[in-house]
């Protein structure tokens, strides 16, 4: 053993020195040479941003300033100091713990009837995607439209039915619920799609399999089929749902701005106004790196459960 | 253990007729095997049995009860798919245990965590666990229980297969090609253990193939399909020797069966590429075809028939000379029991073959009766006379 370990080091440490004092190997240098133009490309584009926005959250930088200086933790000393910071962070997990359960069962919903059923799959397909193809902002003047208290279609609706009608945009109560319901109508159609692709992967002997095995019921064959062979698809479907609503911005600035009284205030919003309403953004990046460490959080749990739970065949 | 009687059975899909009236009665406890080439409608009818597919029009029958309309579990067939059909996302064990969870515990009892809590639960696992080790000691895959089927080889899984197969103790298996993934060493030796455990279980086997090597080696009797239609049933034996259609004497049988373009003559008489053999038959003149199997055609000078080698296929044991010969668009066929004496490629060579090895079709393949009229029978007529 020692020996090895010796002999090794004899034939090594030559080599080493050589390549110290040589530098490496012409072929090596063309591989570093051309490996060069995709790494500075990914610095640029991928990891210097990031570390910018990092970096930017230790500074005072104000947007437009021609200086700054470096002040370390002071911006998220003020941030967790902050009340306004606590109610966005609040809002936004319960969007999240709202919007992720009801896309995902819609959307899984969704895809099994659409799948189940003979015809017009195609037609059902796209209606259902619409909303995912249209831009949010636009559907979001529609839905303020639906959501009027006065004339609104939703309202309307509740009268027809003798029912009382709801300020449901301007009530601290409501507002983030209705924004939740704009969230899963925007989300269904994407969940749906995913969804379908994965039902379309399940082999169909599995179900003659389980149909010959005795599950006789549609449910038994979903818990012993199409469950677990959707696991890859679901992890995949609740991970992106999850990223896509901690990002909840569009919907708030055009129906609420985050109010009534901050009872609609979510991260990014929280980061906009800060950032590109009150030019403090270095106070905006400090919230920003919050919110990205939230997605590091979700990215890793992903990864670590679709190394473990999910089963690929 | 269960009689299976097909009736009239017809079935279309989007106005294509697969299968075109089929009629047939599988004994109880018998190995019978539907053997066919590929869209012959073999694979329908074993999932029209299995219920996994509706017949158009005839009935299945299992112990003289009609099945149709009867749920595919509850006809209690279990059935082995060419893609083995295991469950990835559960272990070995669970696999096997699958049809008798579903069959003995209540849908409560089976809930995700409920279930777990109840003591008539614990009670029937612990018997489920009782049989689904007994049925892996039987096929010696203990030891893999706890894998999972991404884990296993090929032939491993089969065996799963088979284990959840023969672990509800169903009236009848079928098996849907199950051997056609594995590799040729490997499908050799499960076809003996397939053999062997249908004497074990004596149970009744339904077995497709398109393998007529699995057919011929493993079952007592079987069915060729052919278009939708069932063309023969019989003994192995008597479908190599004896087949009814031309098409079953193609199909069975490697190399195929070499047809000579062939006449008969008005006397009754045979000819094969214009040489006229010792074969009578009461069919009517006309073009017929005369076949002969490759190990009944004899290389020799002195054959009536000639041709020049264009191909050898030595194995080892035995060789089979491929003769191009004037008149056929394909080369005859000849097995040599002898390799170390065989001729050289584009060397001629004379062939023949016995009158009693011509199997003669008409113009529409069907069968014709031949005899070979003995030498001794002309004194007997003398003597009548």
């Amino acid at each position: 053993m020692s020996d090895a370990a010796t002999l090794q080091g004899v034939t090594t440490a030559p080599r080493l020195r050589a390549w110290v004092f040589a530098g490496p190997r012409p072929a090596a240098r063309a591989a570093y040479a051309l490996a060069a133009p995709a790494f500075v490309l990914m610095l640029m584009m991928l990891i210097g941003p990031l570390a910018g926005v990092i970096a930017l959250s230790f500074t005072d930088y104000q947007l437009g300033a021609p200086s700054f200086s470096w002040i370390g933790l002071s911006n998220y000393h003020e941030m967790f100091a902050d009340r306004v910071f606590w109610i966005s962070l609040k809002n936004t997990l319960t969007y999240v713990a709202i919007v992720v359960p009801g896309a995902v069962v819609l959307g899984l919903g969704t895809a099994l009837l659409i799948q189940s059923g003979a015809g017009l799959r195609s037609w059902y397909r796209t209606v259902y995607f619409l909303p995912v193809m249209a831009t949010l902002i636009a559907m979001a003047i529609v839905w303020e439209f639906m959501l009027h208290p006065q004339f609104g279609l939703v309202n309307g609706l509740l009268r027809a039915a003798g029912l009382q009608g709801h300020s449901w945009l301007q009530d601290r109560g409501t507002a983030l619920y209705s924004l939740c319901v704009i969230g899963i109508w925007q989300a269904t159609g994407f969940n749906m799609v995913l969804f379908l692709a994965g039902l379309v992967s399940i082999p169909k002997h599995l179900y003659d399999a389980a149909e010959i095995d005795g599950a006789e019921s549609a449910w038994s064959r979903f818990r012993l089929v199409t469950w677990p062979m959707l696991g890859p698809v679901t992890l995949f479907v609740v991970t992106i749902s999850a990223i896509r609503s901690f990002q909840v911005f569009d919907t708030v600035q055009v129906l609420t701005k985050g109010g009534p009284s901050k009872s609609s205030e979510v991260l990014i919003y929280t980061m906009y106004t800060e950032g590109f309403e009150f030019f403090r953004s270095g106070y905006g990046a400090a919230v920003t790196v919050v919110f990205l460490a939230f997605v590091l959080l979700l990215t890793s749990v992903k990864s670590a459960l679709g190394n473990r739970e999910v089963h690929y065949a | 253990m269960a009689e299976i009687e097909i009736r009239a059975l017809r079935k279309a899909f989007d106005g294509a007729e697969v299968l075109k009236g089929v009629d047939l009665t599988i004994e109880d406890g018998e190995f019978i095997s539907l053997v066919g080439p590929s869209g012959c409608g073999k694979s329908t009818l074993l999932r029209i049995i299995a219920g996994l597919e509706p017949q158009s029009s005839g009935e299945i029958r299992i112990d003289h009860a009609s099945a149709d309309g009867v749920r595919p579990s509850a006809r209690n067939l279990a059935m082995v798919f060419q893609s083995y059909a295991l469950y990835p996302h559960l272990s070995v064990f669970d696999n096997i245990a699958v049809p008798l969870r579903m069959k003995r515990l209540s849908a409560l009892e089976r809930a995700p965590l409920v279930g777990r809590l109840l003591p008539s639960r614990r009670r029937a696992e612990r018997v489920i666990r009782e049989d689904v080790e007994r049925v892996a000691e039987q096929l010696e895959i203990t030891a893999l229980l706890k894998r999972k089927p991404g884990q296993l080889s090929g032939g491993q899984r089969q065996r799963v297969a088979v284990g959840r197969a023969i672990v509800r103790q169903p009236r009848a298996f079928l098996f849907d090609e199950p051997l056609s993934n594995l590799d040729a060493k490997l499908r050799v030796h499960m076809r003996a253990e397939i053999a062997q455990l249908h004497r074990q279980l004596k149970t009744t086997f339904i077995y497709v193939t398109h393998d007529q090597a699995e057919a011929m080696t493993m079952s007592g009797r079987i069915a060729v399909m052919i278009g939708g239609e069932l063309i023969q049933v019989g003994t192995p034996a008597a479908i190599y020797e004896d087949p009814h259609d031309i098409r079953v004497a193609e199909f069975i049988g490697t190399p195929k069966i070499n047809a000579f373009p062939g006449r008969i003559r008005s006397d009754g008489r045979l000819e094969a590429l214009g040489h006229p053999l010792h074969v009578a038959t009461p069919a009517p003149a006309g073009e017929c075809r005369v076949c002969v199997r490759p190990e009944r055609i004899d290389l020799d000078t002195s054959g009536v028939l000639s041709g020049t080698v264009v191909h050898l296929e030595n194995l080892g044991s035995e060789a089979f000379v491929h003769i191009g010969s004037p008149g056929m668009s394909v080369p005859v066929v000849a097995r040599v029991n002898d390799p170390s004496q065989l001729p050289s490629i584009g060397s001629p060579v004379g062939y023949g073959f016995a009158p009693e090895a011509v199997r003669a079709f008409d113009g529409g393949g069907r069968r014709i009766v031949t005899s070979v009229p003995s030498r001794v029978e002309r004194p007997r007529e003398v003597a009548v006379v």
